[in-house]
Parts: C-alpha cells; structure tokens; sequence
C-alpha cells in the first residue's frame, strides 16, 4: 500500500470535507421554518398553504416536526438558539407561551377578509383567536379501533374504551393529562356539560386519575400523532385514542378498516404562533396572515379532516383531493359528530397544565 | 552495563518524556475544551442558578428583612409588582415562573396572570390589589417560594434528587411517599444494570470458551459473529427488536404458528422492562464476550485435561482450575458491562415503554420536557459520581490502557 | 477439546454445543431477520403469508425506491458523511499524536492522561449531550455542522488512543532509535518508519471513530437542528413516530456497511500481526 500517497489524498479530502462542513449547506435566499405535528397533518399543510404560499412569495417553507407542549420553544427562547419561526401549537400552550413571554404577539396582524368581503373579525368563529395565536381549524380527539379485534359487539361509547372486561386488550393513549382526564370523567358518568366544573375541584382530579388507573396496564402510550393509527395497524393495541384526521388518512389512503367513535370526542382549535425572537419574524408574520385565508384552511380540508376555522370556510368545504371522498361527513364539526362532545376548556387548561402534568408524570412514574 | 539491558528499557532522555507530553497534549486541550468543560457547565448548572435573582433583585433584597412568619410588607410587594411587570417586558418572566412553580407547584400560573394584569394596575398599594389578583399573593408559603427560587447558589435540586425537600425552616426532611421518584429509579437502574451484566456473563461465558477452545481458522469465524452486532448501528439492532417482540411481531407469530401461545394470548415483550432487559443484553454482550475471550486464550488447555487426567469431574476441574483463572476477564467484562448499562439510554427510550425507563431516561425528560434543567444536571451530577467511581475501580482492577476493542 | 469419554459427558457437551449455538442465534439472527422484511410488499413489520410461500409478489423494492425518493433520507445521509469524515480526521490526527505521546510509559502523568482521554467513551452519553447542549449553546455552536463535529470527535477520540496504543505496544522503538542513528530527523523518522507500521492501526481506530459519529443519535438530538438531521436521528424519528418499513430498509443499508467496516478491521488488523483482543 502506498501510504503517501493516501496521506495527501486524504489531506485533500480532509480540507475540502471541512470547508464544506465549515460552510454547511447553502442557505436559500429567504426560508422559514415551521413546526408542526408531522405525519399526514403536516403533508395536508404542506400541500394545503405552505406551497402556495412559497408560490406567491418565493419564501421557502422547512418543516419541523414536534409533538406539541412549550419545552422545545422554551429551551431555544431560553438558549437563545431560536431556530423555529413559526409553531403550530394547541390553544391552551398559545396562551402559556404568550404570558410566557415564549411568543410574539400576533393580535395586531392584518387578517384577510373573506372570500365575499366578509371582515375577518366577523368571519371567524368566535374564541378562536388570542394575542399570540391565530385559529386556523378545528380538530378533535376521538378514540378508533380495529374492528377485526373484536368478535361480537364492538365498542360504541367512550365509556367502552374503558370497559376492560367487555373489550379486553391493550389500549393506546397520548402521554399528557390533556384530553384524557376528560375522556376518563366522560367514561365514569360525568355528564359533558360538568367536567370542567369536576376538574376544577381536586375531587374531580382524583376521580380521573382514579378512572385511568382501572386502564393504566393497558395502556401503550403514544407521542407523535401518527402513532395511533400504526398501532392500531400492527394490531399493538385494540383501541387507540386518535386524531380524527389522522385516522381519516389512514382509512382513505390506506384502507384500513378503523372505526371512528365519536362519542365524547373533545373539540379543539388548531392556531399557529410565532416563536419569540424568531429571525424571520417579518416573513413569519406574512405566512401567518396567510394561512388564515379561507382558501389556505379548505387547502388543508382537501386533504385531512380538519375544518375550518372561518365560517365563509364550512360550506365550501369539497372532497378530499386525492381520492374524491367527500370530506364533510368526516370532519368533526358535522352535526351528528357535534350531538356528544366536548369543547376543549382552554382557559382551564392553561391555568393548570402545570400542575396536572407533575401530577401525570408521576402518576406514570409510580 | 545498559549494553546488557533489553533495549527497550533504557530510559529516553528526559526531553522524550516530556516530548511525548506534548504530543498528547493538543487532544487533552481538545478533550478539556470539547468535553470536560461542557461537564462542567452541566455540573455548575446543578448549584448555580442566578435566573430568579437576577429577575427580581429588589424584591430579593427586601424579603431578606422578612422574618418569614405572617406576610412581608408593603414595600415587597411593589417592589415584587414592578419586577414581575418589567421581567414580562424583557421576557424573563416564564423563567422565574417556572423555577418558583418548581418549588411550590401552582405558582407559575399565579405569576404569569399576575404579569398580564399588572399592565393596566391602578396606582396606590399593590399588596391588596395582588391579593386581590390571585390568593395565593396572601400565603407566606408563596414568598418562601420566591426566596429560596432567589438564590444562586442552592443544593436545593440535589436535595431534590436524592427525594428530599428542604422546609422554610431550612430542616431536611424526606418526600412524601407519593413523590419519591428518583432513589427507585436509581435503584431499580442498579439492580436491572446489575441484572444485565449477570445474564451477559451467563450467556457470554460459554461461547467464548468455545472460541477460546476452537482451532483458530473456527475461532476467528466465531469471533466474527460476536463483532456482528457489536458493529452494526444500535438503532438498526433497537429496530430488530421491535420487530421480533411486538405484539404482531415475528416471536409471537412464531409462538402462534407453533401452537404455542393462543392467537388472543400473545405476549407483551416490548414497550416494557422485559424489552429493555433483552434489547440492553443483546447490545451489550459482545462487552462482555470479548474480555472473557481473551482471558480465556491465555489459559493452556492442558491445565483441565491435567486435572481431568487426575480424576477431577470435568465440573470440579472447571471451578477448581479454569474458573479462578478466567476472574480477570469475568471482572473486566462485568465492569464494563455495567458501566456502560448504568448510564444507557436509547434503547430503554425506544423499546421500554413505561415501565423499562432508566435514571438516564429521567435526565432526558428534565432536558427535554419539563426543562427543569438544575434538576436534570443534578440527576446527571449523580449519575456521573456512581460511574467515575465504577471507572477508577475498573483502573484500579484492569486498568484502563488494557481496555481494547473488537 | 479432549474428546468425552462417558455417555453423560457426551450429553453434556451437545448441551453445551446447543446452548452456544442458542447465544449466536440471539446475536446475529435479530439482525439478519430485519434484511427480508425490507423487501415486504406490504406495509408491515411481519412476514405476510406470500413472503412465506416465496410468493415473488410479496417482495418488493419499494422502500428501497422511497429511500432515494425522499429528501429526507439523503440529505440526512449527506449530514452523516459529512459530520462524520470530518469528526474522524480530527479525531484521528490528535488521537493518533496523543498515543505517540502516551505509547511513552515514562510520560509524566500518563495514567491519569489516560484516564481524562478514555473518559468520553464510558461518561453515560445522556451526560455528555447535555453539558454539550448548555455550553455550545453558550458559544453559538448549537444548531451548526462546527458543532457536531467537534462533538462526535470529542466521543471518538478514546477509540483512536485506545486501537493505536494497542499498535505501538508492538511496536519496536529500536527502529526509531535505528532511523535516529542513521541521521533521519524525528518528523522523518516518524513518517517513513513508524507511520507506515502502526498505519493498520490508525485506520482501524479511524474506522471506530467514523463507527462512532455514524451511530451517534442522543448529541445529535440535543444539539442538532433541522439542517443537521444525521440518518440515526432520522431513524429514531422513525421509530419513535412513523414506523414504515422504509426503516428496514436504512437498516438492511446499515448492515451491509457494518459488515464492511467490521471485515476492513478485521483485515487491517491480520495485517498489523495483531489477532484480535478485547479487554
């Protein structure tokens, strides 16, 4: 072997691989990122608004993916390495970051009209607006199963899932107290109109935590959005709380068979928030503005079933792109869904998310 | 008379020695900068947290005249209304929240409303108006909180996790039952770590006598199929893993196709400890087969069949003979599989579910989702004095420049 | 092996044969099952009925097609190599340096040199990644390619000093002392006689080295951003969030060029005169 003359060889390669790795990849002319909640949600948005907007200004959009809560806005804010600009959050975590000082205000952007002059102002539903975010869609988080896992009857009520001596098996659950202190008051006979006023007492907290501990060596907890509906294909569990649009796109792109219960499903608002500090803080305002047009929130309604967060949007809501279903049926706020839900207490939430996330993470500890 | 010594034994001139200190000397900078000092940091983090008093240095100083029974007086509480309303401007506010919220649960969101109201407050005495804001400004408890969330220096997040708590008193006493975290897990750490290098060493022994035992040309055929693991990415390895325990996966396939498990009677083996413990020993065998094996070699065969010839059984001649002649190997491997399992982390966060969580997975969480970042330093703070010492011992008993690699 | 003489020890020796061939079957076979099912036609983790029959419809190279078709993928594998190569070479050239120094037993403070060097290898890496995020965070080293170099050179470094001190303690230092007499400069000496001779060594401890950046997914996590995604941080978003076999496929990938590295070792290592040791 010719040692030397691999020696010079390998300085080359050493010096160019450094001034490449010193100089990283070429930044494009102007880019913003965006974190989002990943899977088929972020692809619905990444076809629905973020490619028509990089069409209209030339400004390339990077996605990001997270699984919702503040900690990794806060750790940049706090670092100050902010590296996302824009943050599709939940409500309850807009209002957080805001008195957090995590966000910057977006109350004094300019939101367009609707499509027939409508003033923006009117246009939207009410409550979905806040000073650091701005509403986009409505969401919901219902449980699903695979119909193959149950023989005889199949699980119709939400006091089902936690039934397991009808329906035995493992079930898949988000790992926050969110949405799943509901869903056990819901289950343990609280009617929908007196959880939050349950919650608010430390009875209340206890008969949910009490609730989730007949399921909790059962339950395979999820993080990510796009688990539930892997793992209710690899048969990992029988029942899964869910997205709705995720199992949607599961249904439709993938055929599988999963059966949505929308009994007590609980309805939140999708907003997107501007992280403090962001470098980009004028082209973030600018997609921000223009992901609450009415067409950017049906762009995203062609493709999952979230709907929109204007009422110029429903009625203009059409079929899913690529496969021609007709997407109203299937989004959360159609009447029937509507009959027993739940409408997410945000205001409750971000007075006490502290609190019950210590108390669910050593819950889960024990 | 150095005409008559192995050459290798005359000394080097005195420059050499120090010649070779300063080749070595360009990677301990490199090593002091790029990773002992980030240690450092991490252990300084630990003790040292100036957030809250920087935040509110007026109301500190103030509350330093407090007796700490009843409530301070007036001038706290406006100096504590102008801090907490300029800290919002400046954006500092969710930090000194989260580090009071961490002393007193509950306090984050009483100061962050606080924040957000003082805007529009009236002039005139601000203890009632907060008060009125939100009870909690009524409560000594609130401004213990805030006091010792002020100091820079504090042992308050080892305490913290060691499962104690510190009173306003300054007495330490033990966490309520339900809040003690930390010492299970440490422990429970040891005992699966414990557990780990025990199933290794039982599994790791027999083939690499057999490899120690074979014709080289067998040997080294042997030996590949050990370095296989050891060489392929720890997440490919994790990824196997899942594949073959889940629920659906090919072990419970096979368990049903074999008639031996019921189709509705498959086993949960992921997604929990007995996932971390197969998953951790799969990784971490090769650590233990190699020492072993190389004990082993240095053992002449002649010495069990000498004590075969002598009518030992070939069991006795195995614990009499051969076995106190493998201790080396059998500490070393041990050792290192044990360090190493103490402190793992990837494996037990893919494949260990709930209950298959390790003291490093906690570090993770304090870093990464309740960013109680003193906490998580302190946590590492302990785990790094239970591995230097497993360190110096694996020096003191095989000494670290005998450590080589597959 | 003498050959067993009564009936029980034969017994005995099949057993023990048997429950070796057990403990190879644990490591290798979880590894090699993962290379037919990143052929699955279908989108699971399991063999489908058709792939027991040889059914050539249930193969399929269709993950494989998603792996080159998906950014993601190559722009992470275009991270790996380059964080990589550059934390090996930087890793190598003071690793190697150091081992010179450290090959000399009367270097002063050698043991606990030694000690300080080897340190990043068994520190818990949960430990390392975080002191690493708040420090480069303080420089500005967070979120950059600089950063996660100097990262994984700092946790591959033990590798090079530990497989190059191995080469030097074979190594004869009277051919140093020879090349000295006959006039040859130390710099001189150094490249013509002991580089070529411990070379085998240096290149294996690199190889380590790059093995180590290349597998590296929790500093990454901590410090690295989204134009820093590495193909083990891309796969644990994988495994953690969206299992599709396009993982297997990456793994079926990273098999083949484990297997690579290990016999390019194993090679360089026959040549050294070295047989292979671990303690």
């Amino acid at each position: 072997m010719s040692f030397r003359g691999n020696a010079r060889a390998l300085r080359i390669a050493a010096l160019a691989l450094l001034a490449a790795a010193a100089a990283g990849p070429a930044p494009a002319e102007e880019a913003l990122t965006v974190a989002s909640w990943g899977g088929s949600y972020a692809r619905a948005c990444a076809k629905g608004y973020h490619a028509p907007f990089t069409a209209e200004t030339g400004i390339e959009v990077r996605l990001d993916d997270y699984n919702g809560g503040l900690a990794q806005v806060r750790a940049q804010v706090e670092t100050g390495n902010v590296y996302w600009d824009v943050i599709d959050l939940e409500i309850a975590d807009a209002i957080r970051g805001c008195d957090e000082g995590l966000l910057e205000p977006v109350d004094d952007l300019e939101l367009p009209a609707a499509p027939d002059g409508t003033p923006a102002e009117e246009d939207f539903y009410p409550d979905t607006q806040t000073e650091c975010g701005v509403g986009t869609l409505f969401y919901s988080t219902i449980y699903a199963y695979h119909p193959e896992s149950f023989s005889g009857e199949k699980p119709a009520t939400l006091a089902d899932f936690f039934d397991l001596e009808k329906f035995p098996g493992r079930r898949g659950m988000r790992r926050v107290p969110y949405v799943n202190l509901e869903f056990a008051l819901i289950a343990d006979g609280v009617p929908l109109d007196q959880v939050y006023a349950t919650l608010d007492t430390p009875e209340g907290v206890d008969r949910a935590f009490r609730k989730l501990d007949t399921l909790k060596s059962q339950i395979v907890w999820w993080e990510a959005g796009a688990q539930p509906p892997q793992m209710l294909a690899d048969r990992e569990v029988v029942m899964s709380t869910a997205y709705n649009g995720r199992i949607f796109n599961a249904q439709i792109l993938e055929n599988q068979p999963f059966v949505i219960v929308w009994d007590g499903q609980v309805l939140d608002i999708g907003q997107l928030g501007i992280v403090a500090g962001s470098p980009n803080l004028e082209a973030a305002r600018r997609f921000v503005t223009f992901a609450t047009r009415t067409e950017s929130m049906l762009g995203v309604a062609r493709h999952i079933a979230y709907g929109p967060a204007r009422r110029s949007g429903t009625p203009l809501v059409s079929t899913h792109q690529e496969t021609g279903v007709d997407m109203r049926p299937h989004m959360p706020t159609t009447p029937e869904h509507l009959s027993r839900s739940l409408q997410n207490d945000w205001e409750w939430w971000s007075d006490n998310a502290d609190e019950m996330n210590e108390r669910f993470s050593a819950w889960l500890a024990r | 008379m150095s005409q008559r010594l192995a050459p290798e034994s005359v000394p080097l001139p005195r420059t050499g020695r120090w010649r070779s200190a300063g080749l070595a000397l360009p990677l301990l900078l490199f090593i002091g900068a790029a990773f002992l000092a980030p240690l450092a940091s991490m252990l300084t983090r630990s003790v040292y947290d100036p957030r809250v008093a920087d935040a509110l240095p007026q109301t500190l100083e103030r509350l330093g005249e407090w007796d700490g029974s009843g409530l301070p007086g007036e001038a706290v509480y406006e100096a504590a209304a102008r801090e907490i309303l300029s800290a919002r401007g400046e954006r500092t506010l969710g930090q000194v929240a989260s580090s009071v919220n961490r002393i007193r649960s509950g306090l984050r969101s009483v100061l962050t409303r606080s924040g957000r109201k003082l805007r529009g407050a009236p002039d005139g005495p601000k203890r009632d108006f907060l008060i009125g804001l939100d009870p909690a400004w009524g409560e000594a408890e609130t401004w213990h909180a805030i006091r010792s969330a002020g100091e820079r220096v504090t042992f308050r997040h080892y305490l913290n996790a060691l499962d104690l708590d510190r009173r306003p008193g300054g007495q330490v006493v033990r966490q309520p039952e339900e809040r003690r975290i930390y010492l299970p897990l440490l422990w429970r750490t040891l005992v699966v770590s414990l557990g780990i290098t025990g199933l290794c060493l039982l599994l790791g022994y027999p083939i690499a006598y057999l490899m120690a035992n074979s014709p080289p040309r067998r040997a080294n055929w042997l030996l590949l199929l050990v370095l296989v693991p050891f060489w392929t990415s720890l997440l490919v390895r994790t990824t196997s893993w899942i594949v073959l325990l889940q629920t659906q996966g090919v072990v419970n396939d096979l368990g049903v196709a074999l008639g031996l498990l019921a189709e509705d009677g498959r086993i949960a083996m992921i997604y929990n400890m007995t996932g971390t413990f197969v998953a951790m020993t799969h990784v971490l065998l090769p650590f233990m087969v190699l020492p072993l094996y190389s004990v082993m070699r240095g053992i002449p065969p002649v010495h069990m069949s000498a004590a075969a010839s002598l009518g030992a059984s070939p069991l006795r001649a195995w614990r009499r003979v051969y076995w106190p002649q493998t201790l080396p190997g059998v500490g070393a491997g041990s050792l290192l599989v044990f360090i190493l399992a103490i402190g793992y982390y990837i494996t037990p966060a893919l494949v260990g579910g709930r209950t298959g969580q390790l003291i490093s997975n906690m570090i993770a969480y304090h870093m990464q989702t309740s960013l109680n970042w003193g906490l998580a330093a302190a946590l590492g703070g302990v785990l790094l004095v239970c591995v230097t010492a497993l360190y110096l011992l694996y020096d003191r008993l095989v000494g670290i420049e005998r450590m080589r690699l597959g | 092996m003498s050959s067993p003489r009564s009936p029980a020890e034969r017994v005995g020796r099949w057993l023990f044969l048997a429950f070796c061939a057990a403990v190879f079957v644990f490591l290798v076979a979880p590894i090699l099952v993962i290379v037919p099912l990143s052929f699955n036609a279908e989108p699971y983790f399991t063999f489908t009925e058709g792939m027991l029959r040889f059914d050539s419809e249930a193969y399929s190279l269709r993950w494989y097609r998603d792996i080159f078709a998906d950014e993601k993928w190559t722009r992470a594998l275009a991270n790996s190599l380059v964080i990589g190569v550059s934390a090996t070479l930087l890793a190598t050239s003071l690793g190697t340096l150091a081992a010179l120094g450290l090959a000399n037993s009367a270097m002063p403070g050698r043991r606990f040199a030694m000690g300080l060097l080897i340190s990043p290898m068994v520190t818990p890496v949960i430990i390392s990644a975080a002191g690493m995020f708040f420090f480069y965070s303080n420089l500005g080293l967070a979120q950059t390619h600089l950063g996660l170099i100097l990262a994984h050179a700092a946790l591959g470094t033990p590798f090079v000093v530990i497989t190059v001190t191995a080469t030097l303690s074979g190594f004869d230092a009277n051919l140093m002392r020879a090349a000295a007499s006959l006039g040859a400069g130390p710099l001189r000496s150094f490249r013509r006689v002991q580089l070529p001779l411990i070379a085998p060594g240096v290149f294996s401890g690199a190889l380590f080295a790059f093995a180590t950046s290349f597998d590296e997914v929790v500093v990454v996590l901590f410090l690295g951003g989204l134009e820093q995604r590495t193909i083990p941080r891309q796969m644990w978003a994988g495994i953690r969030e969206q299992i599709s076999p396009t993982i297997l496929a990456v793994a079926t990938f990273l098999i083949a060029f484990a297997l690579l590295l290990l016999f390019t070792v194993a090679w360089l290592r026959r040549r050294s005169g070295q047989t292979p040791t671990a303690a």
